[in-house]
């Protein structure tokens, strides 16, 4: 097994969720079977290989867009946007009591 | 009039000149069709008739006037219900979303209804994108047109199933492993990737942000390039769109492509291909061949790695992404006595199992001492794949392979099996990890009647010598292809 039941739970606990039992023991098998696919990545040699972590155009450096100036521009959207939440009380979002859990 | 449903962008746009139909007739012609017909393929969601007749109507008032008539002007068009629309509801195919209405346009729906297309409405699709068959949907499955006890395929299933069964004249989908060209593949459509960077995605509601693109789905390869004409090019709302500039479609792809070396991975012919599907991908690039192309055969030796540092990246990036859904500031809320509770409260609810699926395996990726192993070495290896694809195009104009390894599959035959499921993407996730542009075609069917697709690749921002191959391709009668032998 590449997780068990405490890793399946820690990572619902960062991840914000509230798994049900069910779903505990579900996710477990399916999380081990991808994990262990996954493992195949291990069979190559990635010494000295830099990591893409975006797409970039090596053979077109004109095509990256220059960063637009930093220039405040109107957005006057605040009340479109409250009017979506699901609890708001102008100009602020409202949220239930923060408290140490 | 019903023939109106087979229209070409540019035969809508002759009979909107010649007075045979107004776009407010054509709008409701497209609309008394998918009151029809969806209930049976549930391929739209939601539909906007107040905004596309006002559109329509806008539309005929410029040709009363006589003035010059826009690009897509009267084009009926979809869009997947992951891309914002002001004031017409956005879902993602997620509980989370059921009433969130975007207060304002994506910029590639803003730049559609400037060129005068009509936005019928959303399209049906996986929860935020993330599936293969269209079945991770919260509001149920699209059906395939084509076979209707087949998944249409994913993540843009409905804009696929629109754009086949002619519920609209061209659709918007996305794709970020496959979502648009194994869809196409499925429902028998042609349907374009474009590079990453090409399309603005300002609107578009992220899944994974290295991967996630914008594209068309239409009938015909004129058609496809009409769209991408319209929504492609830099904006100034989207750091990560490039401002290269976009050719004129129209004309580069009725160039001939004689002499044009395509590419032939036998890695993408290997074990798992279907074999009928390996048949008519064979008769696809042999009738190229007949068109003057020159075959070069591949080597792309990193493509079995593909899928998995695929699934690594993007569930790590859609963990990230999904973290915004937390009862505060859109969507669904559920109640709780405490801020915490709230949260888990609201994401239980509101997410999907894949989506859940996708956002414990992409956490755990990330996590301490798992990111090196997993999210870091994933993104090596990206590098490597990447490095495929420009070694190839060294030797090759383009690259054709398969799109899916198999034709459309069953409604169920892989929902209790994720893995089976991701790798329905075998053939797709490269391209898009990569960032060139990538386009499905049809190249036949199978026995049965089930469409198979045939996939071309291209070096970034050649999305004009794509569409030429597969305008090549359909002129010579590729898309209907029959049986070799």
């Amino acid at each position: 097994m590449k997780i068990n039941r405490e890793d399946v739970l820690r990572v619902a606990e960062l991840a914000h969720l509230e798994l049900s039992p069910e779903e505990v023991g579900m996710y477990l098998g399916q999380l081990d079977e991808i994990l262990t696919y996954v493992d195949k990545l291990r069979e190559l040699d990635v010494t000295n290989v830099e990591p893409m972590a975006q797409v970039l155009f090596p053979q077109a450096s004109s095509a990256h867009p220059e960063l637009r100036e930093d220039v405040p521009r109107a957005c006057d959207i605040a009340d479109a946007v409250l009017s979506r939440a699901p609890d708001a009380e102008k100009p602020f979002f409202r949220v239930p009591r923060v408290i140490e859990r | 009039m019903s023939a109106a449903a087979d229209w070409t962008i540019a035969e809508v746009r002759a009979a909107l000149l010649a007075k045979k139909v107004s776009a407010r007739e054509l709008t409701a012609e497209f609309y008394s069709r998918i009151e029809k017909s969806n209930s049976q393929l549930n391929a739209y969601l939601i539909l906007s008739p107040e905004r596309a007749y006002a559109q329509a109507d806008r539309v005929d008032a410029a040709l009363t006037h006589r003035d010059a008539l826009p690009p897509l002007a009267g084009v009926p068009i979809a869009v997947k219900d992951v891309i914002s629309t002001r004031g017409i509801r956005t879902t993602c195919g997620s509980k989370m979303l059921e009433s969130y209405i975007p207060p304002y346009d994506a910029t590639a729906v803003q730049r559609l209804e400037k060129a005068g297309a009509v936005i019928l409405g959303k399209t049906n699709c996986d929860e935020f994108a993330m599936g293969s068959s269209n079945e991770n949907s919260a509001y149920g499955p699209v059906r395939n047109p084509v076979a209707l006890d087949r998944v249409p395929g994913g993540s843009s299933g409905g804009s696929a199933a629109v754009t086949a069964a002619r519920l609209a004249v061209a659709a918007l989908g996305t794709d970020t492993g496959g979502s648009i060209r194994q869809p196409g593949a499925c429902c028998g459509v042609p349907g374009l990737m474009p590079t990453y960077g090409r399309v603005s995605r300002y609107g578009l509601i992220a899944f994974a942000s290295s991967l996630d693109k914008i594209g068309p789905f239409a009938l015909s390869i004129p058609d496809l390039s009409s769209v991408l004409g319209v929504i492609a090019g830099h904006d100034h709302s989207d750091s990560t769109s490039a401002s290269v500039p976009v050719p004129n479609y129209a004309t580069e792809i009725e160039k001939p492509v004689n002499g044009l070396r395509i590419g032939v991975p036998e890695d993408y012919f290997a074990e798992g291909l279907d074999s009928e599907v390996k048949e008519k991908l064979q008769a696809g690039i042999t009738l190229l061949e007949r068109l003057g192309c020159k075959r070069i055969p591949l080597k792309m030796p990193h493509t079995d790695y593909a899928i998995a540092a695929y699934y690594i990246i993007a569930t790590a990036e859609a963990s990230s992404n999904l973290a915004r859904y937390d009862g505060v500031r859109y969507g669904l809320r559920s109640p709780a006595e405490n801020l915490i509770d709230m949260y888990r409260n609201t994401r239980e609810r509101g997410f999907g199992p894949e989506v859940k699926r996708r956002i414990m395996l992409g956490t755990y990726a990330l996590s301490a001492g798992y990111y090196d192993a997993y999210y870091l070495r994933a993104q090596k290896v990206r590098s490597l794949i990447a490095r495929d694809f420009s070694d190839a195009f060294l030797k090759a104009d383009v690259i054709i392979t398969p799109t899916a390894p198999t034709p459309a599959f069953r409604l169920g035959e892989k929902t209790s099996d994720p893995l089976q499921m991701y790798l329905a993407d075998i053939y797709t996730v490269t391209g898009s990890l990569a960032g060139v542009p990538g386009l499905s075609v049809p190249c036949g069917k199978t026995k049965e009647g089930l469409p198979v697709g045939m996939q071309i690749l291209a070096p970034h921002f050649d999305e004009a010598r794509l569409l030429r191959v597969g305008r090549a391709f359909e002129k010579a009668g590729g898309f209907t292809l029959q049986r070799s032998g």
